[in-house]
């Protein structure tokens, strides 16, 4: 057969798009439930990590059972909604839903007595969403611990953020201010505390040449918070029972407008 | 006599007609060791400059790439070679892209599925296997004129010329740290091929 010829050439041409293309097709799904394991085991071993507790891969299950109390799914009003898993919650699918359909995770973790608040977070960076979790003391407000991570940032710019000194500036601030109202964390190019001692600022030191992506993780931040405030403050009020209704309406209006804001930019 | 006429071997499948050749030949195992210095794909001919930046900073990240290179361009040399009866011309180009891209989404999915730390951490650069010059250019000045076997060691011989200077150049930067990142690499790099030189 003359090689040269269009047909043999289209003839060549199709084959090898079907050759190629479903033996792609068959490996993807063949290592599909290895891959999805990896991923499970990963999203463990981050929640953990907010919290201080290192695993590798291996242990993730076992120490993920020990330590995390209870996995919530909460309804934008702050009650608990005990049809969904919370760890099965796609954030990237479950954002696109309408507000009052989504359900908002809340990891509960207990650490020798401790109790930690784990807040799942997903935004979006420069070139792809960007994601973490964040994990707060119980009383609600300071940050013990955050892990942040990346689809397309830009390598040795926005994909610091994964880096341990950028999350480790998050530890020990606060995301209300003393009045009660949800700030969250700026990462901030003009915080003039490069040693984070002011703890009280609700700032961070951004990372140069990355300033949309910190944009990404103040929006992200306060954002994903401002859903989970009337749970907070419910679950406070239990404990001390100061706040009225309105406020918390009031604090989740603001938080709100906070987050249009930060969008905008 | 019949024992004249029969020929002193059997046509293999891949070498048609020709001598038997030893399998380490010496000019097969030149296929291999040219590439290590006088001909190295990096330093010699300047090929996957990019990626060789970007992966030479830490260690272990420079020994997977080095060896997800070589799977790549063993398998895709070998493929090739295969097929160098049937492609036709005027697509080659495209049927080398295609066989390259193919290979390389295979190593990426093996790795998120065996070894997902090191997956995430090369993340893009193993897409990038498909740009590397020293893929495409050993395809299409080697495989697609010579057979299975040799392709096979040219392919393999490339890649460990390539991923020895990844490795060594990371192994020495662990050590040497200028001032700048970069000036650190181009004096590698071009210490590299110094030494290479002085060698010959």
């Amino acid at each position: 057969m003359n090689r040269d010829s269009n047909g043999y050439t289209f003839l060549f041409a199709t084959i090898m798009v079907i050759v190629v293309a479903s033996s792609l097709a068959y490996t993807a799904t063949s290592l599909k439930s290895k891959q999805d394991e990896n991923v499970r085991k990963e999203q463990m071993q981050n929640i953990l990590s907010t919290i201080g507790i290192e695993t590798d891969r291996d242990q993730a299950e076992g120490r993920y059972n020990e330590y995390i109390k209870e996995q919530l799914s909460l309804v934008k009003d702050g009650s608990i909604d005990t049809s969904v898993n919370a760890f099965n919650i796609k954030l990237a699918t479950e954002t696109k839903k309408p507000i009052e359909q989504q359900r908002f995770p809340l990891y509960i973790a207990e650490v020798e007595e401790a109790k930690y608040y784990i807040v799942p977070l997903r935004g979006a960076g420069l070139w792809d969403a960007i994601w973490g979790y964040i994990a707060l003391e119980d009383d609600m407000t300071t940050i013990k611990g955050a892990v942040f991570d990346h689809k397309g940032e830009t390598a040795g710019l926005g994909a610091e953020i994964t880096q341990q000194w950028f999350q480790d500036r998050f530890k020990g601030e606060k995301i209300y201010d003393a009045q009660g109202a949800l700030v969250g964390i700026n990462v901030s190019k003009t915080n003039n505390d490069p040693q984070d001692l002011d703890k009280e600022d609700h700032e961070v030191d951004a990372i140069s040449g990355a300033t949309i992506t910190g944009d990404g993780v103040t929006a992200m931040i306060s954002e994903r918070l401002a859903h989970y405030t009337p749970y907070f403050k419910q679950n406070a009020m239990a404990e001390e029972p100061v706040i009225d209704e309105t406020e918390s309406e009031k604090v989740l209006e603001e938080a709100k407008e906070e987050t249009t804001i930060a969008y905008q930019n | 006599m019949a024992k004249d006429n029969t020929p002193t071997q059997k046509p293999s499948l891949f070498f048609v007609n020709k001598e038997k050749e030893a399998l380490f030949s010496k000019k097969n195992r030149a296929l291999l060791s040219d590439p290590m210095d006088d001909n190295n794909p990096i330093t010699v001919q300047v090929l996957g400059i990019c990626s060789a930046l970007a992966i030479t900073v830490q260690l272990k990240p420079a020994i997977v790439m080095s060896i997800s290179v070589m799977a790549v361009m063993a398998a895709s040399n070998v493929i090739i070679s295969l097929l160098r009866n049937l492609i036709p011309n005027r697509i080659r180009i495209i049927v080398q892209l295609v066989v390259v891209a193919a290979m390389v989404v295979l190593v990426d999915q093996i790795l998120k599925a065996f070894a997902y730390d090191v997956y995430k951490e090369l993340s893009i650069f193993i897409g990038l296997i498909i740009t590397n010059c020293i893929v495409m250019g050993r395809l299409e000045a080697f495989a697609l004129g010579n057979g299975v076997w040799k392709s096979f060691l040219d392919g393999i011989g490339n890649a460990a010329g390539y991923g020895f200077i990844l490795i060594v150049v990371a192994f020495l930067e662990n050590f040497l740290v200028l001032e700048n990142y970069w000036v650190t690499k181009l004096f590698l790099m071009l210490l590299m091929q110094w030494v290479m030189k002085t060698m010959d």
